[in-house]
């Protein structure tokens, strides 16, 4: 179980989600703490992206309680829940990204929404954002259609990031991308998890990521953690599924 | 935790220094904005001026970006402004929006004569295109019928009656109230101007005539063309979008005969019926007007009908239903593959895809009434 900490950014006990008659989350608890990356991992349709969709409110939970910044988020009125959205940013797996907007029009939308600064200052942090996600600012006029798979999820990651939240959802950000562009996206989260201090949730089936980007990992099944800790520990497990995940024939060709 | 951020000027001998102190961050950026544009006007002023952000307690990209901008504009000729008591949390940060470039010239839309002229020049070259777009689709259509006659087995008879579900039959009850009370809309108008010369029973002339010949078929076609060109356009717009039509067709399937074909036939059925329908429904609520309003007994009414009408007013009405539907389907599924990846396009083409199948269900009418006025039907 996840140990009780005083800085912990995301504090979720006992959270359980059913649909119809399965019962997909049951009692589960997790504890992210400030500033770290926390790896997500878990069998195929285990309930990843169904904890990380509860936590961000998509997903109605039947009992349980989550409190992110020290809020609780059931107890929160409207204005703080609100407050609290401002803090977070979420990539989607898909990129999520608004299609009929340019790229420039998607990172300004939230910065525009909840601050009044002037446009130019708006189209400097755009070439900013831009950047830092490793893009130049010509994509900046084209529209979603028109840019390649690792382009939406840098744009992603780009609009995520506009309002320098404290904490980023990534939802199987490497995933579809090539190996390079994987490595570089790690690279960059962890990066932006170095310059702006960013608490990272990512849900990942990457080995790679897991190794080169994470701190901690937390492994989800049967609905609840069957375990959390460093890549080490991971590794030791004696878990079947962990010892299938972490030294199968793919997790040897990654650690060597 | 978070204080507001504040620019002190603090003067050291020759020099000037800017002291950053507090939060520069997002929440604050409004605040920021305007304290960095007051002090990029301290230009040249002085000789020497840095800025120092040692009294920083949180900074993000909006209050680094907000120094790195004061630092270039301060910044002239060889006295470069310099920024001092970086901490090592921040610096990293900083280095980040260092590399951003100037900001890029933005293109700005704005409204001018050349511009809108510009977009009606565009339109009407764009209605030829669009002509030859349908008469692409009815070829294609055309072509694909003759290839499903041929080999009877590619036809998709599932597929087909799952539309005609869709389009006809749910589609009854709203066609059949709506051409129900148009009847007694049109019932009631006659009733009300015909009493002054009293000629009340002419009513059953007219409601018999429109109804058959005209506004059963033409306001069918219209609701259809908006309940179902519509849907029909979103369906094969959004599979565009979603790359489905592609994998069909990398299957070796063809999207005309899968997706067209049955829908096209679907409409082409169903619209003769509602049609019918329609008329019947249309003529009932005439009735029934004339009756309770109009003092018209059901006997004479229907004494009156026999008379007034013959079966070519049917004919005339129900032989501009497939055509019609023909129309409405191949506009909305010509609209429906030319969507592009946006929500926005799948909006737009959806749109025209309904005023542009009203339009020529409406022309079309126009060309029939000539061509069975000429026929003398």
């Amino acid at each position: 179980m996840a140990p009780e900490t005083a800085d912990a950014i995301i504090r979720v006990r006992d959270i359980s989600v059913q649909f119809g008659a399965t019962k997909v989350l049951d009692g589960l608890d997790l504890d992210v703490k400030r500033g770290e990356i926390l790896g997500f991992v878990g069998p195929s349709g285990a309930g990843k992206s169904v904890l990380t969709r509860t936590i961000i409110g998509l997903v109605p939970k039947t009992s349980g309680s989550i409190e992110v910044f020290g809020i609780d988020l059931d107890a929160a009125d409207a204005r703080a829940r609100r407050g609290v959205e401002r803090r977070w940013g979420i990539l989607f797996q898909q990129g999520a990204l608004f299609s009929s907007l340019t790229v420039r029009q998607n990172i300004q939308f939230p910065v525009r929404e909840y601050l009044k600064v002037s446009q130019r200052l708006l189209d400097e942090i755009t070439v900013a954002k831009l950047g830092m996600v490793g893009l130049k600012p010509e994509v900046a006029d084209r529209f979603p259609s028109e840019l390649s798979g690792g382009m939406i999820k840098r744009v992603a990651l780009a609009r995520a990031l506009a309002l320098d939240p404290e904490l980023v959802f990534l939802d199987e950000p490497t995933s579809g991308l090539d190996p390079i562009g994987a490595g570089d996206f790690d690279e960059l989260v962890r990066t932006l998890q170095r310059t702006l201090g960013l608490t990272v949730f990512m849900v990942t089936h990457d080995l790679d990521s897991l190794y080169t980007a994470c701190d901690r990992i937390a492994v989800l099944g049967n609905g609840k953690i069957i375990a959390a800790g460093s890549m080490a520990d991971m590794q030791a497990s004696q878990h079947p599924w962990l010892r299938a995940y972490f030294h199968g024939k793919r997790a040897r060709a990654v650690m060597g | 935790m978070s204080s507001d951020p504040t620019l002190e000027r603090i003067a050291q001998g020759n020099g000037l220094a800017l002291c950053a102190a507090g939060s520069w961050t997002a929440r604050f950026a409004p605040v920021l904005e305007k304290m960095v544009a007051d002090a990029e006007k301290l230009t040249g002023s002085r000789p020497n001026i840095f800025i120092d952000v040692s009294q920083v307690s949180k900074l993000d990209t909006f209050g680094a970006w907000l120094i790195e901008r004061l630092r270039r504009s301060l910044t002239r000729g060889e006295h470069e402004a310099k920024i001092s008591g970086l901490s090592a949390n921040y610096s990293s940060l900083v280095d980040e929006v260092r590399r951003v470039k100037a900001s890029p010239a933005i293109d700005t839309n704005s409204v001018t004569i050349t511009g809108i002229l510009d977009q009606v020049g565009r339109s009407v070259a764009g209605v030829g295109s669009t002509l030859v777009g349908l008469v692409d689709m009815l070829g294609a259509v055309l072509a694909a019928s003759v290839r499903v006659m041929i080999h009877p087995s590619g036809f998709r008879l599932t597929s087909t009656v799952h539309h005609l579900e869709q389009v006809c039959w749910r589609a009854v009850p709203i066609v059949v109230l709506i051409t129900f009370l148009i009847g007694c809309i049109i019932s009631q108008q006659g009733i009300f101007h015909f009493r002054k010369f009293g000629a009340d029973i002419f009513v059953v002339d007219m409601l018999g005539v429109l109804v058959l010949r005209e506004i059963g078929v033409l306001l069918v076609a219209i609701m259809v063309a908006g309940r179902s060109g519509s849907a029909y356009t979103a369906e094969l717009g959004s599979m565009k979008m979603r790359e489905e039509i592609d994998a069909l067709r990398t299957m070796g399937f063809d999207p005309i005969e899968v997706l067209i074909l049955p829908r096209m036939l679907a409409l082409i059925i169903a619209l003769p019926i509602l049609a019918f329908l329609g008329a019947i429904a249309a003529l009932y609520g005439g009735g029934l007007v004339a009756w309770l309003y109009g003092g018209v007994d059901p006997e004479a009414f229907l004494l009156r009908l026999r008379d007034a009408i013959s079966i070519d007013h049917f004919t005339v009405g129900i032989i501009k239903a497939p055509v019609m539907a023909a129309v409405i389907g191949i506009v909305a599924c010509v609209e429906g593959l030319a969507v592009q990846g946006s929500a926005e396009s799948l909006g737009q083409h959806t749109t025209s895809s309904v005023v542009k199948g009203i339009f020529f269900v409406i022309v079309m009418d126009g060309v029939f009434a000539i061509f069975f006025a000429s026929i003398g039907m």
